[in-house]
């Protein structure tokens, strides 16, 4: 007992060590600030979207959406008990999947428009063939012992899956079964973001840390701090070389990963509300955050300057998604209603 | 229940022998790409450059009719 005691003591020493060699590795290459060198970069003005389309059609608060591939169709998810297909250019619904349980909190589109899958308080990923006659059960993937908070669609045959059970997972869609769990936050995982060559990913979670994960070895290969509470939104820049979060600290931040440090926050005095979800316009050069306080927030990514925001929805912008053609921005709220802007 | 302890902790330490392990780049490298790629990309960003309402898809539909 004495002598395990004395290791773990040792150990904890080493923790301390390597977390301060960490510190310093990071302060060493911090020979820069974001803001200060983009200070050359041309502002980009006041960003003043137009509200397009109202979809309506959810019967209770809308917890997730995500764009089709082919940037047209969209998934919605409503604690109503239902997904919907929208074809957003003509605002027409195409499909509607009852859910077993009706507390979804997440919602994926398959790159190939053919599945869509959902989860939530029911601990499960279910995934459903959206293109046959009427929607049908492909999989029920049941072993996160805690809440599906997000999913992401590899491609047909796999899926990833964040849960309140502090674990990522990729499974296996031809067997059910899951191929490599991710596990080393220490908090209920609230987001996922697929990067785009699908090699990693990057989660945010309730422990208030992001994590960059290799999805093939199941390694942690790089954690970043710095928020003061739960990570409900992340997202990659489209580069790949950078990461964005957002949290209920009220801040955005972007790390970015080859410098393996913060660049910049996204934070304003007038802003006291939560972070939901946020979305990068396809350069980059803006990300559209969803807040607590009924508005979508824009902000320069470079500067970091609030820039525009998204204003109409009558309570909390639960979800944010930009298509992959970068022609508009959805915002979905708890007030049953999405909204498409450009 | 110790040895347990003992297990989290060495899984502790490997994890971050891992991560102090990586090779970064300076961040004035790193803020100088990002621009660099915001800039290379900015004419392709609709939310950047306003779609135009002949090619919007989201702007509702004026009806055509038949002179």
């Amino acid at each position: 007992m004495a002598a395990e005691k004395a290791e773990i003591e040792k150990l904890k020493k080493e923790c301390d060590g390597l977390r301060k060699q960490i510190e310093t590795a990071r302060k060493a290459v911090n020979d820069g600030d974001m803001k200060g060198a983009s200070s050359g970069v041309e502002s980009v003005g006041r960003v003043q979207l137009k509200k397009r389309k109202d979809l309506k059609g959810h019967l209770a608060k809308i917890y997730a959406m995500h764009w089709a591939a082919d940037s047209r169709q969209m998934v919605s998810a409503s604690q109503d008990g239902k997904l919907l297909i929208w074809d957003t250019h003509t605002g027409n619904k195409l499909v509607a999947v009852p859910l077993k349980s009706a507390w979804v909190m997440s919602v994926a589109f398959a790159p190939s428009g053919n599945l869509v899958a959902s989860g939530g308080l029911d601990n499960m990923c279910t995934v459903y063939n959206v293109k046959a006659a009427s929607p049908k059960t492909l999989r029920e993937l049941d072993a996160h012992t805690g809440y599906l908070s997000c999913s992401r669609f590899l491609s047909d045959s796999e899926i990833l899956t964040a849960s309140g059970d502090t674990t990522c997972c990729l499974w296996d869609l031809e067997t059910g079964k899951q191929k490599v769990i991710f596990t080393n936050h220490i908090g209920d995982c609230m987001s996922l973001a697929l990067s785009p060559d699908q090699n990693c990913f990057i989660s945010g979670a309730c422990d208030s840390l992001a994590k960059l994960w290799d999805v093939r070895e199941g390694a942690c290969k790089q954690t970043f701090s710095g928020h003061t509470s739960d990570i409900n939104a992340i997202a990659f820049f489209p580069s790949s070389n950078a990461i964005i979060t957002g949290s209920d600290d009220t801040c955005c931040k972007m790390y970015d990963l080859r410098a393996d440090q913060e660049v910049l926050h996204y934070q304003d005095s007038g802003l006291n509300a939560g972070v939901t979800s946020l979305a990068l316009s396809s350069s980059g050069r803006l990300i559209f955050a969803g807040y607590d306080d009924f508005n979508c927030h824009i902000w320069d990514t470079l500067k970091g300057e609030r820039v525009g925001v998204l204003s109409g929805h009558d309570n909390r912008v639960s979800c944010t998604g930009v298509p992959e053609d970068g022609l508009g921005v959805c915002t979905g709220s708890w007030d049953s209603f999405l909204k498409l802007w450009n | 229940m110790s040895t347990s302890n003992l297990i989290t902790m060495k899984k502790v330490v490997q994890q971050l022998r891992f991560e102090a392990s990586i090779n970064r780049v300076k961040v004035s490298q790193a803020a100088a790409d990002l621009q660099q790629f915001c800039v290379q990309n900015a004419l392709h960003d609709p939310l950047l450059t306003g779609v135009s309402s002949s090619t919007n898809p989201f702007r509702p539909q004026k009806v055509c009719s038949f002179l």
